[in-house]
């Protein structure tokens, strides 16, 4: 079993446990973590990518996506953070009626 | 080379761009709307008179346009085509009065026009169709531009009818769509030849050309009212007496018998559907109709019912005078295509007179009404018989010339049939006739001295009842239906 | 050096336009409708430029493939292009009347610089010509999309838009696995790269993944959860916005997919046509069941959906390269058609005071023109001629039918019959008058805020008789390699 054989199937099995919570998490936080799992898994894919082949050059082009990605997942957690909140403060208000 | 090559276009235009401007036309226009209405309706005659004379001189008219690679929307006006547009048009200026008297203080007027208005572009449209796609989009056209109509008293009543209607025309539709489709893939082409442009796939693969006969057939035969399809037909005569002449003489009914014209004759070619073997079946079928028709019609105490299913067996005698594939009944067939639209216009029209002036609306009201109501019960009883097949009115033309067709083709059944649907609608047309003219009104029922309605709605009737009248009588004189018919049979035999 | 050209102004101009609307909100529609000209101008020089020269390459930058990011516009992507900023005029216009008033300010505030942040996307989606920058575009479609989903702030939009979140994170992140692996296997992500692949295992996994991920998106069934109550919950504009124009981001991908990657497996086409079937069924099935006007519209974007998938589940079959086209023509009629039918139900809604299906026959007033509005676009979604519905249709089922394909022939049929039984609950309502009391209101003049949305309905008819002139136009440029 090779290093990067290795860490691509940590990050696909990473994937596939944010991927399991995404589904089937009831709390809504803990589904917004499960989702953040899942680009982790998938960066850690990308970056393996990069690694992979000798001699020890690492391809820079799947950094550059990962940090892209990184970006992206940062303000989608910020919405989805911020809808979080906002439902929260309907359905309390909702409770006091 | 012809010297207006757009002319049909026109002719379409005359009512499909008059329909969005009535649409737009307050509700309380209502002298504007009608001198719109009858000045289109009067062009469109000119207009018709017009391509007539230029195509009697052999002018060809072909205009195409290319909607998708390869496939064409195409006009034309052969004789067949003008022959449909030649009835709609005069029928459309007629119905068009008949129709402003009737609605004369009614809701909705703008809507009902500007369907009006598009119900006849779509009728021309199919009849100038130059291939099945072109026939196909103004079929589901006038599927919607009718049903606003038929549910034009917007009660639940008619709600149900509309839904029905839809159900049964759309499907037909949609079963178009998938024959149209089949037959662009198994030929090649659409197109409206005559001699048809099936031979070699008949040849090739027959199973498939039989196939599509059925699926061809099946879905026009939805909007001609043949027996299995029928059902429609008496239900959305919830619509307004307008609607129903013309639904039931010119648009839908008369879309689908020339559309099964149109395959027979110029998809498969009458020779090619004869060696597949379907136009027996096809005659059987409008035999059945055509007894099933009559007999359903005896039993119906509404006026405008009785009518429904009398059109029912009437227009399948069209289909017979096509499948029997003799030119002589294909005359009686195109020639009955013209006689039945006039005669049963009429007919409704002046039961449409008789429940606005007396609402009167069942058989059993009838009694003695032809005193109160001489010239519409005139012009409803030429119309009956007419109907009836007495010499020299129309319906007789046709019913000869459908009878030597039969002696032609070998089928001796047809003279029993003719004779037997006769004896069919004397037996529901001549006791109306009898309570109309011979029974005294019934005791308790009011009947006001004079109805009063107006000349818009009594001209109308007369005026077709005249028509039938002339049609028969002078049916050997030049431009008269049964001349053109024996011109259109001449192209389509390829004599 | 930046070269300004029309492919990048396409991309940069609503970006610019989204920051000014928000850092000067009082001018805010003035800036969005202004940036809404120039983009289509812009779109419009685009268009020009790909008529006479083929496809259009700018490498952005100054870095060429593979290494940086290059734009490319071919004939679909520009009509994709113009669909956008056509449909997006229009429901601009309409969105002035939609949100005007002071009870709409907090709307009217953030409406259009999430608009023009979407119409970014969605244009970077379309000239997009690497895998990872689609991911980077639909993530930013999937953000703007969301925001316009909450716009309204009640309970309900709020929730919907939430869970439209999750779906689309997930969509974008599985789609992001999918190019990981592509990565893997290929080292390139850049369509021309693609192209020459070997169809493998492990591709197929990627184009797998990337295709559930797609499906998340533009929910197709069983994946279409969260799209009934996001799209009927959102205020009218930007329904008409998210149903109209923001799945066919997705759908676009799943069609440059379908076209320049190796399909690896029959299967997957299968099983791709049998959801699409599935949708179509089970979405009209929820649309003849909704209660509501904006629910049933809603359910019918989601069998209109399923309908393109069945297009594509023939893709790739040797010999019938028109199947995408077919599935062009339905994405560019469902564009058109279905912003009209949103903005006329919202018209509706705005009239009557409520969507209520029922009890619209009870309704007092009457707005024909919105009325008229919807059934026309109706009639291109049933997919009747001569609409550019019915074009679409008659492409797919021709090209069904010619390669025997009788089940995906008979779904499109039950489709339609669908469509019009849960349509016509809907005019039946608009037609029947006998349980109102008193007389019935009648709008006959002609209301400003109804032009836009009849515009975009009559589009959707009259589109059909330019089908010619529009397939020829997607074809500039295909296939990918001849590009230059």
């Amino acid at each position: 079993m090779t290093p990067d054989l290795i860490y691509g199937l940590t990050g696909i099995a990473v994937f596939a446990i944010g991927l399991v919570g995404a589904l089937c998490a009831q709390d809504r936080l803990r589904r917004v973590l499960a989702l953040k799992l899942c680009s982790v898994g998938a960066g850690f894919l990308l970056v393996v990518g990069a690694w992979r082949t000798p001699p020890m050059a690492p391809d820079p082009v799947p950094h550059a996506l990962v940090i892209t990605g990184i970006v992206v997942m940062v303000s989608a957690t910020a919405v989805a953070l911020a809808l979080i909140r906002r439902l929260q403060t309907l359905e309390s208000s909702d409770d006091d009626d | 080379m012809t010297d207006a090559p757009l002319l049909p276009l026109f002719i379409l235009l005359t009512s499909l761009l008059v329909s969005p401007v009535l649409f737009a036309l307050p509700e309380h226009a209502a002298r504007l709307r009608t001198g719109i209405n009858l000045g289109m309706a009067t062009l469109k005659v000119a207009l018709v008179a017009w391509l007539s004379l230029k195509v009697a001189q052999g002018v060809v008219y072909d205009l195409r346009f290319e909607m998708l690679p390869g496939l064409e929307f195409k006009l034309q006006a052969d004789p067949l085509a003008l022959l449909f547009i030649a009835l709609s048009a005069l029928l459309w200026l007629i119905t068009t009065v008949y129709s402003v008297g009737y609605l004369e203080r009614g809701p909705h007027r703008a809507r009902f026009f500007g369907f009006f208005s598009l119900c006849v572009a779509a009728t021309v449209g199919i009849a100038m169709a130059g291939n099945l796609f072109t026939f196909l989009i103004f079929y589901e056209l006038l599927t919607l531009a009718t049903y606003p109509l038929v549910i034009h008293r917007g009660n639940a009543e008619s709600l149900r009818a509309g839904r029905i209607y839809l159900i049964y025309t759309l499907a037909g539709g949609l079963v178009l769509l998938l024959g149209t489709l089949a037959l662009w893939v198994l030929a090649g082409t659409t197109d409206f030849v005559p001699g048809g442009v099936l031979d070699s796939v008949a040849a090739e693969r027959p199973l498939a050309a039989q196939l599509l006969f059925v699926v061809l057939i099946g879905a026009v035969g939805v909007k001609a009212a043949l027996v299995p399809f029928h059902a429609w037909l008496p239900i959305a005569m919830v619509a307004p007496a307008p609607v129903s002449a013309l639904l039931h003489a010119v648009a839908v009914v008369k879309a689908g018998a020339f559309g099964i014209m149109r395959v027979v004759y110029e998809v498969f070619g009458i020779e090619t559907a004869q060696a597949l073997g379907m136009t027996a079946p096809l005659a059987a079928l409008a035999g059945v109709t055509i007894i099933y028709g009559s007999l359903r019609a005896i039993t119906q105490d509404d006026i405008k019912k009785r009518l429904a299913y009398s059109t029912v067996s009437q227009v399948s005698y069209i289909t017979l005078g096509v499948a029997l594939a003799s030119p002589i009944a294909a005359v009686g067939a195109l020639a009955h295509l013209i006689h039945q639209g006039l005669m049963k216009i009429t007919m409704f029209m002046a039961a449409g007179n008789l429940a606005e002036g007396l609402g009167v609306k069942k058989v059993s009201q009838m009694d003695g009404v032809g005193r109160v109501m001489p010239g519409t019960m005139l012009a409803f009883t030429l119309a009956a018989l007419a109907m009836i097949g007495l010499p020299p009115l129309a319906g007789f033309v046709s019913k000869w010339y459908l009878a030597q067709g039969g002696l032609d083709a070998g089928a001796t059944w047809v003279i029993a049939l003719l004779l037997g649907s006769s004896l069919l609608n004397a037996l529901y047309f001549l006791p109306m006739l009898h309570r109309a003219w011979f029974r005294d009104s019934a005791e308790g029922a009011e009947m006001p001295g004079r109805p009063r309605i107006g000349w818009m709605l009594a001209a109308p009737p007369i005026t077709t009842a005249l028509l039938v009248l002339v049609a028969g009588g002078f049916a050997n004189a030049p431009f008269s239906p049964l001349e053109w018919t024996r011109f259109v049979v001449a192209i389509e035999y390829q004599e | 050096m930046m070269t300004i050209d029309p492919v990048t102004l396409a991309i940069f101009l609503p970006l610019f336009g989204a920051v000014a609307a928000f850092v000067a909100p009082r001018a805010a529609a003035l800036i969005g409708l202004g940036t809404l000209a120039l983009t289509a101008a812009a779109v419009g020089l685009l268009a020009r430029d790909v008529i006479a020269t083929g496809a259009v390459i700018v490498p952005l930058g100054g870095w060429g493939a593979p290494l940086g990011i290059e734009l490319r516009a071919d004939g679909l992507s520009v009509a994709m292009l113009v669909l956008s900023v056509a449909v997006g005029f229009l429901v601009s216009l309409s969105a002035l009347d939609a949100l005007k008033g002071p009870a709409n300010a907090r709307q009217r505030q953030y409406f259009w610089p999430l608009w023009l942040l979407l119409l970014t996307g969605m244009n970077g989606v379309y000239l997009s010509s690497d895998i990872f920058n689609l991911y980077v575009m639909i993530e930013i479609i999937a953000l703007a999309a969301v925001g316009l989903t909450v716009l309204t702030g009640t309970r309900a939009a709020v929730r919907a838009g939430l869970d439209y979140m999750y779906a689309s994170i997930l969509g974008a992140l599985l789609f992001l696995m999918g190019v990981g692996f592509i990565y893997l296997q290929l080292g390139r992500l850049d369509f021309a790269g693609l192209m020459d692949a070997e169809p493998t295992g492990a591709l197929f996994a990627a184009v797998a993944l990337m295709l559930v991920g797609l499906a998340l998106k533009t929910a197709l069934f069983p994946l279409h959860f969260w799209l009934p109550a996001a799209h009927a919950n959102a205020t009218a504009p930007a329904s008409a916005l998210l149903s109209g124009l923001v799945v066919k981001a997705a759908l676009y991908i799943v069609l440059r997919l379908s076209q320049y990657m190796p399909f690896p497996s029959e299967s997957l086409l299968t099983l791709i046509g049998v959801m699409g079937a599935g949708a179509v069924i089970w979405g009209g099935i929820q649309a003849l069941r909704a209660e509501r006007l904006k629910l049933l519209v809603a359910w019918s974007t989601v069998t209109q959906i399923g309908l393109i998938f069945v297009a594509f589940a023939r893709a790739g079959e040797a010999g019938l390269t028109e199947s995408w086209k077919a599935a062009a023509l339905l994405i560019l009629a469902h564009g058109v058609a279905k912003a009209a039918m949103f903005l006329a139900v919202g018209r509706i809604k705005d009239e009557v005071g409520h969507d209520t299906i029922r009890d619209l026959d009870r309704a007092p007033v009457r707005p024909t023109l919105a009325q008229f509005t919807f059934a026309l676009a109706a009639i291109s979604l049933i997919g009747l001629p001569p609409s550019l519905g019915f074009i679409g249709k008659w492409s797919l089922m021709e090209g069904a039918m010619a390669a025997g394909y009788w089940h995906w022939i008979a779904v499109t049929m039950i489709g339609t019959l669908m469509s019009v039984a849960y349509f016509s609950r809907v005019f039946a309502g608009f037609l029947r008058f006998d349980r109102v009391r008193g007389t019935v209101a009648e709008h006959q003049g002609w209301a400003v805020a109804d032009a836009a949305p009849l515009a975009l309905a009559a589009m959707a008819i009259a589109l059909g008789l330019m089908a010619a002139p529009i397939l020829n136009f997607i074809e500039i440029g295909y296939p990918f390699g001849e590009a230059k």
